[in-house]
């Protein structure tokens, strides 16, 4: 008896403790999980009247977010994103065309470096040299993007133009590039995790076939990696599309509808951040700049999604489990 | 003593750093026979085994004297390509490594590393191999699976398999069945016994049983020095050296 009252004192202040530290520990992840749905209806409640009300619907529908608009009696259909001029214009198209341009621009810098870099440091590089190269590229996270947007704006910018003699400065090569360094950190610090997990035994049992180390890193260590690659590219890609103040600085914001990389662009993120500090709470202007952002919301939880199933499915052929 | 030998080891020696591993091995391995390598923990046999097709160089800080020749040629002194010697040398490890691949893939990727063949004569290459370790008929519809979803039998075949790809003269095993249940094991032993019709087999086992049962040679290891190597027979039954028998009787190790 005397035994059993002394054992469950003992324990009471650790189960009390424990409950605490459980309770603590579900909190700090529910505020995550909380703040993400807060602020998706959020947006989603401001961007509800583009749908819903006829009023805003006059000027800005889906179909003309979308579709070609004549700008009067005559006037050929155009793409214009124009909501400021007498006769507000809000085609997401030179937007939304802007984006991706800019995105695949800096993901095809990006994710070769990145993953190159990556196998270089992981299977390649004399541990002094890995010891150096992966905190300074990680350290390029640290930079704000603001110096990095500063830096295209300022010096890239004219250094481009100076050796290739584009029309105009900036424009959405000189944003990829920009874009690409803030890309770069992450697929890189993803892609070294995945390559350095890959079980040492395939390494021994492809060297010890007569395979050269390019051939052990390309043939077996990068297919044993892929799924992490795949995700460190999913999480680059939205890094990249997300990023607001490199292409607000270094993209020139002009909403042009064109396909060529050197033509100045304007992004779905930069432009929220130039437009909403100004607009008029409640107009159709404002309401279309939070449709904006739960568009943006949404092709980034799509293709988040989409790497999630894919990583998945590379795993399972990987692992075999059927 | 006129024994042919494909592969010898000539005074052998061997340090991890400071840790003398290998003192003075000479051993000579005739062709097409299993040699077994026996000895208590950190007696060195597995290092021996890994000096045969230089897989210890990726060891830092070993150093090797002494010479290993391999048909007449040494593979420590002079040019020697350490790529074409793994071709020729090939090694199966404790654990079953498949790579991550398909069945096929893995199968294919020595030939292919090493340009020996593609298309369809790789196809009948992968066939041949396969049908050398007794998979080709459990897995010729499943040659797209990966090779890791395989029981751990079979993906020792799987590696075993990998290794005649590429057609060595001598195949290295670390203790090759010491991960699988014993009816794998027996069917791993069976085919060693066929593949020594015509490879050269180099094992290194804890498992005295399977060393009596399935090698032709023995030879005992004891901190770093070869003990005593002979018929496996005479090695069993009349061994030279006291501390031979007193391993093999199970008096320490």
């Amino acid at each position: 008896m005397k035994n059993l009252s002394m054992t469950r004192a003992a324990e009471r202040p650790s189960v009390w403790s424990d409950r605490v530290a459980r309770g603590l520990i579900t909190a700090s992840a529910m505020v995550a999980i909380v703040s993400l749905v807060l602020i998706f209806i959020f947006i989603g409640k401001e961007a509800l009247p583009i749908f819903t009300s006829a009023e805003i619907q006059e000027e800005a529908s889906i179909g003309k977010l979308f579709l070609p608009q004549s700008a009067g009696e005559g006037a050929a259909a155009e793409y214009t994103w124009q909501p400021v001029s007498e006769l507000p214009k809000y085609s997401l198209l030179p937007l939304l065309v802007g984006t991706l341009k800019v995105t695949v621009i800096a993901s095809l810098i990006a994710v070769p470096l990145a993953v190159l870099a990556a196998l270089y440091t992981a299977e390649f590089a004399p541990v002094w040299v890995r010891e150096t190269v992966k905190p300074a590229i990680e350290l390029l996270a640290g930079i704000p993007s603001v110096v990095v947007g500063f830096f295209c704006l300022m010096v890239l910018a004219d250094w481009l133009q100076g050796v290739f003699g584009w029309a105009f400065r900036l424009n959405a090569v000189t944003a990829g590039i920009g874009l690409s360094l803030a890309v770069i950190p992450i697929v890189y610090t993803v892609c070294e995790d995945a390559f350095s997990s890959v079980p040492q035994a395939y390494r021994d049992g492809s060297v010890a076939m007569g395979a050269s180390s390019w051939q052990t890193a390309s043939r077996v260590v990068l297919p044993a990696a892929m799924p992490g690659v795949l995700a460190a590219c999913v999480l680059g890609f939205g890094r990249a599309i997300g990023e607001t103040m490199i292409v607000l600085m270094a993209s020139g914001n002009a909403a042009i509808l064109s396909l060529l990389p050197t033509d100045s662009i304007r992004t779905f993120s930069a432009t929220i951040a130039a437009e909403l500090g100004e607009v008029v709470v409640g107009s159709a202007h404002y309401h279309v700049l939070f449709f904006i952002g739960a568009f943006l919301f949404v092709i980034t939880f799509t293709i988040n999604l989409f790497g999630h199933w894919w990583v998945g499915r590379l795993q399972k052929k990987l692992q075999g489990a059927s | 003593m006129t024994m042919e030998s494909i592969i010898e080891t000539r005074s052998l020696n061997l340090w991890y750093s400071r840790f003398h591993a290998l003192i003075d091995v000479s051993l000579r391995i005739p062709p097409r026979a299993i040699t077994a390598i026996i000895g208590p923990s950190g007696c060195g046999k597995s290092t021996l085994l890994r000096v045969l097709n230089r897989m210890n160089e990726r060891i830092p800080g070993v150093r090797v004297e002494g010479d290993v020749v391999l048909e007449g040629g040494s593979i420590y002194n002079g040019r020697i390509d350490l790529r074409q010697l793994r071709k020729r040398v090939g090694m199966v490890f404790q654990r079953p490594n498949p790579f991550p691949l398909s069945v096929f893939e893995n199968v294919a990727y020595g030939p292919k590393i090493h340009a020996l063949a593609s298309g369809e004569e790789l196809e009948r290459r992968v066939e041949r191999s396969l049908r050398a370790t007794g998979l080709w008929d459990t897995l010729k519809d499943r040659l797209g699976v990966s090779a890791l979803s395989l029981s751990p039998e079979q993906q020792q075949r799987i590696c075993i398999s990998r290794l005649l790809a590429v057609e060595p003269d001598v195949l290295l095993m670390d203790e090759p069945a010491s991960a699988l249940d014993p009816s794998a094991t027996a069917r791993i032993e069976e085919l060693m016994m066929e593949l020594k019709e015509r490879y050269t087999i180099i094992i290194v086992t804890h498992n005295m049983q399977q060393a009596a049962r399935i090698s032709d040679r023995t030879a005992f290891m004891l901190l770093g020095e070869l003990v005593e190597v002979g018929e496996t027979q005479t090695v069993f039954t009349k061994p030279v050296d006291p501390k031979t028998e007193q391993y093999i009787s199970g008096r320490f190790g």
